[in-house]
């Protein structure tokens, strides 16, 4: 009842889906003011999921059965991951050794939803974003391990969040110290990517393959696909801030942090055009897997 | 019901179906969405799939080549969605109307709910007119 309770309702689902949201608002109003636009107001992103929610749901002729399922897939990994890592920050002692494996596999989830979703849709620009998604998988995947791994080093090697919060509590925050420093900059990138914004917004390039992936999806599964993006939304930047950031973890200071986390990602978003798939992988395969490489040298040094 | 039939009126998303037009209404399509006048206030976007959207937003005379192409477009659009004729080629076919190439005028092939005539219409036309499209879902098309 109780894990019912923080999987459906606060560290979960209900909580994380709000935040979300609101962060996607205050992306799209930031960018609007950049612009000298005025921007939707605050409850646009709620309308246009609730609009979604009374549309038609099309589905493509011999689409298999995982075009439907994969939206759920999706939801499913976001939202545990967002509850999991909650609960840890609220109560670090009840995160489990090895945890941090987990993540990482349940955080690839939703690209994978993705890729299986746009792979079943029978759509030729789908199946161009699938492959974008893929190889884009395949760009970060490597140097966020390697960030992690810099951050697991400098807590004496326990793969553990609790333990990771609490390291940070004695000895302060990871962003600190070089390695750390460094490894907050790979994530900063990896994170984008992950999210699918500014940069990185390759998979779903609205110009030129419209909306890629998500090109045959509309109605219900595609609203859970916005959920999906809004969850990790709100979930990516606060493991940065678990990771790099954690010494203090009280409400004020985390919404600033949070704050600061978005606002840094949006204005890397607004100032700077997309990437071609190609320029995305050797960006990731040589700048930031080098700066992981050398935060995790620097970390086995203890700086 | 209510609610998202509310939720409707607040967020349209348009998908851009141009049959032949000569790129004006276009061009004045996006002046729509610049800092002067910026539709995102009434969570309106142009949207790149048709399987996203709202409305369906036509523009031009079409010729005999674009019909059916056009009536897939249409069929591809989930329901419930508007069917916008923007400019007064998708209207009335303006002056191409006795021309060889050119088929019916719009709304004997789609049901068409709002027009918005002018060549091309001023962004003031166009957001007037996509206030009537939302008058006529409140009223529960």
């Amino acid at each position: 009842m109780k894990y019912i309770f923080y999987y459906l309702i606060f560290p979960g689902f209900l909580f994380s889906a709000v935040i979300g949201l609101l962060a996607g608002w205050i992306d799209r109003k930031v960018t609007a003011r950049l612009q000298w636009r005025i921007g939707p107001p605050w409850h646009q992103n709620f309308t246009d999921i609730i609009k979604l929610l009374g549309k038609e749901t099309i589905i493509p002729e011999g689409a298999r059965f995982t075009f439907l399922f994969s939206p759920y897939l999706g939801l499913i990994s976001a939202v545990l991951v967002t509850t999991y890592l909650g609960r840890s920050m609220i109560s670090p002692l009840e995160s489990f050794s090895g945890d941090l494996i987990v993540f990482f596999y349940l955080l690839a989830i939703p690209a994978l939803a993705l890729i299986i979703g746009a792979s079943a849709s029978r759509n030729p620009l789908a199946s161009v974003g699938a492959s974008r998604e893929m190889k884009l998988v395949l760009a970060y995947e490597l140097p966020f391990i390697l960030a992690i791994v810099a951050v697991i080093i400098r807590s004496n090697g326990v793969i553990q969040l609790g333990q990771i919060i609490r390291q940070q509590l004695f000895f302060g925050s990871n962003i600190f110290s070089f390695s750390g420093f460094l490894g907050f900059l790979v994530a900063l990138f990896c994170i984008q990517a992950k999210l699918g914004i500014g940069l990185f917004d390759i998979a779903e390039a609205d110009q030129e393959i419209m909306c890629g992936t998500l090109i045959e999806y509309s109605g219900l599964p595609l609203a859970i696909f916005k959920l999906t993006k809004a969850i990790m939304f709100y979930t990516l930047p606060l493991f940065i801030i678990v990771l790099f950031l954690g010494r203090d973890l009280t409400p004020v200071f985390l919404i600033a942090k949070y704050l600061m986390l978005l606002g840094i990602v949006i204005l890397i978003k607004n100032t700077n055009p997309r990437l071609r798939i190609d320029q995305a992988l050797k960006f990731f395969w040589r700048v930031p897997t080098l700066l992981g490489v050398i935060a995790v040298i620097l970390a086995l040094f203890g700086l | 019901m209510d609610i998202i039939k509310k939720a409707f009126t607040k967020s349209i998303w348009v998908f851009h179906l141009s049959v032949g037009s000569c790129n004006n209404c276009d061009i004045e399509i996006l002046d729509c969405f610049t800092p002067r006048f910026d539709l995102e206030r009434f969570g309106i976007q142009l949207i790149g799939s048709a399987r996203h959207a709202d409305a369906l937003l036509i523009t031009g005379a079409m010729n005999k080549k674009s019909v059916p192409r056009m009536k897939k477009v249409y069929e591809q659009v989930p329901k419930p969605c508007v069917v916008v004729a923007c400019g007064t080629c998708a209207c009335s076919q303006h002056m191409f109307r006795f021309s060889y190439n050119v088929a019916e005028p719009l709304d004997k092939i789609l049901p068409v709910d709002v027009y918005i005539p002018g060549c091309p219409p001023k962004p003031e036309a166009i957001i007037a007119g996509i206030v009537k499209a939302m008058d006529k879902i409140k009223k529960g098309k």
